[in-house]
């Protein structure tokens, strides 16, 4: 794309050639006292004019179209492949990054959710052994009771084992339900790169227009946009780039300062 | 102590919850957006506020206003919970009435220490 942005510095040299052929003819026509043919002329350069950005145009919109139709993804297997290919549009895609990033988090505190109370309870008993195996040290504990705590302690062995195993699986799940940031980081990528492509579409675009403008010498009345007050109330979402800004914080502890400066 | 976690996303609230659970706060609430929790917190008798601010409907800092200007809630403690990071939003929600901001990402220790900060200054 950028190895034309040449040609938009003027017309291509057949355009030109006609130009100066057919305004020099101009000329002749006027100073023969020949209007009719003069006005013809006219007309024809109008035409040189309008074809040639009319060609830039559709030149441009058919690289445009090549850009966002190469717009494709890698599947890894067929389900996926079967996900990304009913998906035709980025947004779509960001939609599937959406619901991808959802299913992976929920995954994680479904497995969180459900290790969190064994790992509680397994500190539980092991307290309570702690406490046994301090009496026993003592010597504090009668004959009866350590015959009970020598069942308890076999089925701990028992339990310990089970309950580690699940600990185990649930983390090893959890490292997996992580896999969704391969995929959802190819869509992304893709996505931005589709959205540099058109904008530099875009910007050859106006550049072409501009050149147009000068070549045809139209001068457009451009009226002062005014400039959207947005509510204040509205959010902005996350903050890229926060440490290089003065308007925003970079943290919690920057919080924390200015609210104490405004007397919190 | 009733809570009521307000955030457009599940997983956010979902996240607050569990935080709050291993605070000792079991009895949680949760709502979408401002226009879902106003109406909940009119009729639902709820201690504590978590909201947060970008959300489709009602924002967390027109709830807020909301909340303060209701006769019913007004004294409610509400934390704000929120990706929003420009001074002068922060310095916006303190003088709404905001009893205490997060940033988002947080860890679990600085959301514990905001929440006991906020009950140490109302009792």
């Amino acid at each position: 794309m950028s190895n034309n942005n040449e040609d938009h510095k003027g017309l291509d040299p057949e355009a030109i050639e006609k130009l100066r052929s057919q305004a020099a003819e101009l000329m002749e026509q006027v100073d023969a006292g020949n209007y009719a043919r003069a006005m013809t002329l006219i007309s024809d350069l109008g035409e040189v004019r309008d074809q040639s950005l009319y060609r830039e145009v559709g030149r441009l919109t058919r690289s445009l179209h090549e850009a966002i139709r190469n717009f494709q993804i890698d599947p890894r297997n067929a389900e996926q492949q079967e996900a990304l290919s009913k998906m035709t549009d980025a947004s779509d895609r960001l939609e599937y990054v959406v619901q991808m990033t959802g299913k992976a988090a929920n995954r994680t505190m479904d497995l969180v959710e459900e290790t969190m109370p064994k790992a509680l309870a397994l500190k539980e008993q092991a307290a309570e052994f702690r406490d046994d195996w301090l009496r026993i040290r003592r010597r504090e504990m009668e004959p009866q009771e350590f015959r009970d705590l020598y069942g308890r302690i076999d089925n701990f062995f028992v339990s310990l084992t089970e309950e580690a195993d699940t600990i185990h699986g649930n983390l090893s799940e959890i490292l997996l339900a992580q896999d969704f940031q391969d995929l959802t980081g190819q869509v992304i990528q893709k996505v931005t790169a589709l959205v540099k492509e058109v904008e530099d579409h875009l910007l050859n675009l106006v550049v072409m227009a501009s050149h147009v403008d000068q070549l045809t010498g139209t001068i457009h009345e451009l009226e002062e946009q005014e400039e959207q007050e947005e509510s204040p109330d509205k959010g902005h979402g996350p903050q890229i780039n926060a440490a290089e800004r003065s308007d925003v914080v970079s943290g919690q502890d920057d919080v924390d300062d200015l609210l104490s400066s405004l007397g919190f | 102590m009733k809570i009521l976690i307000v955030d457009d996303f599940s997983t956010m609230r979902r996240i607050i919850k569990n935080l709050l659970r291993d605070l000792g706060f079991t009895n949680t609430d949760e709502a979408d957006d401002g226009n879902t929790a106003l109406p909940m917190l009119k009729s639902g008798k709820y201690d504590f506020l978590v909201t947060d601010w970008n959300m489709p409907g009602m924002t967390g800092i027109e709830l807020l206003k909301h909340v303060r200007a209701d006769d019913s809630l007004k004294t409610l403690p509400v934390l704000m919970v929120t990706a929003e990071a420009k001074r002068d939003q922060i310095v916006a929600a303190a003088q709404a009435g905001v009893n205490g901001y997060v940033v988002k990402p947080f860890t679990a220790a600085v959301l514990k220490e905001k929440i006991e900060k906020i009950f140490e200054r109302i009792q």
